[in-house]
């Protein structure tokens, strides 16, 4: 009898549940926008820690791909440190901060700065991929929608946010018609974001573990924001720009600073940051500190 | 005469396993005219009503339909996307309830706009515009048009379902028990509403209830049915001042005088 110490297999997941996703995710880039079904697996994390995005990650890696792993932009939260771990320990591959570095990028709601280029993989984490399910509960019902393309449903919810707010005020997961046949949640990106997803060179994968489903964006896909005439589509503008390093147009988080009402924004992503401040730009925060 | 007629049915007949929800149905409905069916509960009359909307598959029997071409088409024969685009454009469906008709989670305005955002209109003023206009028809004040339909009471709700409906300017509506729950008054408000939009729009209605005095307000033609199968049919005048059928008669004679 062997004593043999058990190991995982590479990447977490054994070949034939690679094999099966795979299997989704060609089915998912045949189709873009149209959501696959698989048998998603218990993974050693909780369900809406990115199960779904694991498991594409887990089916699409190879030992010499080198992977960046994004929380809300930043690679030094939670979510991102302990799925970075999972994979440096379970498939050995190298790992990096650097987007542009990175061959697969598993993110959870941004979508980085620096543009994705060809050969490069982006892994969402799709909590609810349906995005017909909070005016039409019934999954059967909206399967059958999307196979008739029936969207006048999808527009209700725009109207409902003009009629209420006097804008468009649904502000992330904001739907997408793809290829102009299915209409997509892109799952919890901002809005900011969504015009990336436009014609990217880059693939894009989505995988939502609880909800068991996969759905793929293949490269150079045509994805368009739905709005109204009068009411076109418009992405968050920030005032002022970053407080570390003084980058304009993108995406800011807000930081409170103390209790007396002082906040400052600085990049959501940190790696687009951290490579601006090491080339020598600076922010309102960075200029004050060094003096 | 079918050559005419809007809504065509021949020998429909619903199965329920071995007992009979309507048996060998045969009417037509001609366009701009209110056909109404009545009699007492079990009677078959919703599911007569469903299987001729294409709610409810039939057992036999075919209904067939006049398209906006002029064209007679086997419902059945329809696939599905066709189906449902009739269903939301050319038809209507007025629900007993008006919870099962509305999308109670959204505004009046988004529900009157639904339709309108279905057949592929994207400009969010137009959109409203429309909607205020239909909600006056309705007698529904505009300042309304921003709350749910569960701030509604049960009258207003059934006009907004009606509203919702007649949106797309439907050439037939069917209706299942539109004034039931509700009280006289309000009843009487609605009935006259109903009248005054239907002789305005010109539409055909086929509209199930089993209150006489519905029948006579509203409808041209009647049909009674028991037992799932058709006993009487004819000018609603004639069928309630001169009922031939004796379960007819017992009908009319179960009205209390007034």
């Amino acid at each position: 009898m062997t004593t043999a110490i058990p190991t995982y297999n590479f990447a977490y997941l054994d070949e034939q549940t690679k094999r099966m996703i795979r299997r989704a995710i060609l089915k998912a880039i045949a189709i873009p926008g149209y959501q696959v079904p698989f048998a998603s697996r218990e993974m050693p994390m909780p369900y809406g820690w990115g199960t779904g995005g694991v498991q594409v990650t887990a089916s699409i890696l190879g030992p010499d791909d080198i992977l960046k792993v994004i929380d809300q932009g930043a690679d030094d939260t939670t979510n991102a440190v302990s799925i970075r771990a999972f994979f440096e320990r379970t498939a050995g591959v190298a790992t990096t901060t650097r987007t542009a570095e990175a061959t697969v990028i598993q993110t959870r709601h941004r979508i980085p700065e620096t543009a994705l280029i060809e050969g490069q993989t982006i892994v969402f984490q799709v909590p609810i991929p349906e995005p017909l399910r909070f005016l039409e509960p019934r999954e059967t019902e909206t399967r059958v929608m999307h196979a008739l393309e029936e969207y006048g449903l999808m527009h209700v919810k725009l109207y409902e946010d003009i009629a209420r707010h006097g804008h468009i005020a649904t502000t992330y997961a904001y739907p997408v018609k793809v290829e102009g046949r299915y209409v997509m949640d892109p799952s919890p990106i901002p809005k900011f974001d969504n015009p990336k997803l436009h014609r990217s060179p880059a693939l894009q994968l989505f995988g939502a573990g609880r909800e068991k489903r996969i759905y793929a964006l293949p490269p150079f896909t045509n994805v368009v924001s739905l709005d109204f005439e009068d009411h076109p589509f418009q992405v968050q503008s920030f005032e002022r720009p970053c407080a570390l390093c003084g980058a304009e147009g993108v995406y800011l988080d807000e930081v409170v600073m103390d209790d007396k009402g002082g906040r400052m924004f600085v990049c959501s992503d940190t790696d687009h940051c951290e490579t601006r401040r090491e080339a020598g730009f600076t922010g309102v925060q960075t200029a004050e500190a060094a003096e | 005469m079918s050559e005419s007629s809007i809504l065509s049915v021949r020998h429909l007949t619903k199965l329920y396993g071995a007992r009979a929800g309507c048996e060998d149905v045969s009417f037509d409905v001609f366009p701009g005219e209110v056909v109404a069916i009545v009699g007492e509960s079990g009677s078959g009359k919703t599911t007569l009503l469903n299987c001729i909307s294409t709610r409810l598959a039939s057992t036999s029997g075919t209904v067939s339909y006049a398209m906006r071409d002029g064209m007679m088409r086997d419902l059945a024969s329809l696939s599905e996307a066709e189906r449902r685009f009739l269903m939301r454009t050319d038809w209507g469906f007025v629900h007993q309830h008006a919870a099962d008709g509305l999308r109670m989670r959204v505004s009046a305005g988004a529900n009157v706009g639904e339709r309108l955002m279905a057949v592929g209109e994207r400009h969010y003023g137009h959109i409203r515009e429309t909607a205020t206009d239909w909600l006056g028809r309705v007698e529904i004040a505009e300042d309304r048009i921003d709350d749910r339909p569960v701030a509604f009471s049960g009258g207003m709700r059934q006009r907004l379902q009606i509203a919702r409906n007649l949106v797309t300017r439907p050439r037939l509506v069917f209706m299942d028990e539109p004034t039931g729950g509700l009280d006289v008054s309000v009843q009487a408000r609605l009935l006259d509403l109903l009248r005054s939009l239907v002789a305005e729009m010109g539409l055909s209605v086929v509209i199930v209830t089993h209150d006489l005095a519905v029948a006579r307000l509203l409808s041209q033609r009647m049909i009674v049915m028991q037992g799932g199968r058709i006993i009487e049919a004819g000018l609603t005048d004639r069928v309630l001042d001169d009922p031939h059928h004796a379960y007819t008669q017992l009908l009319v004679a179960s009205i209390p005088e007034s």
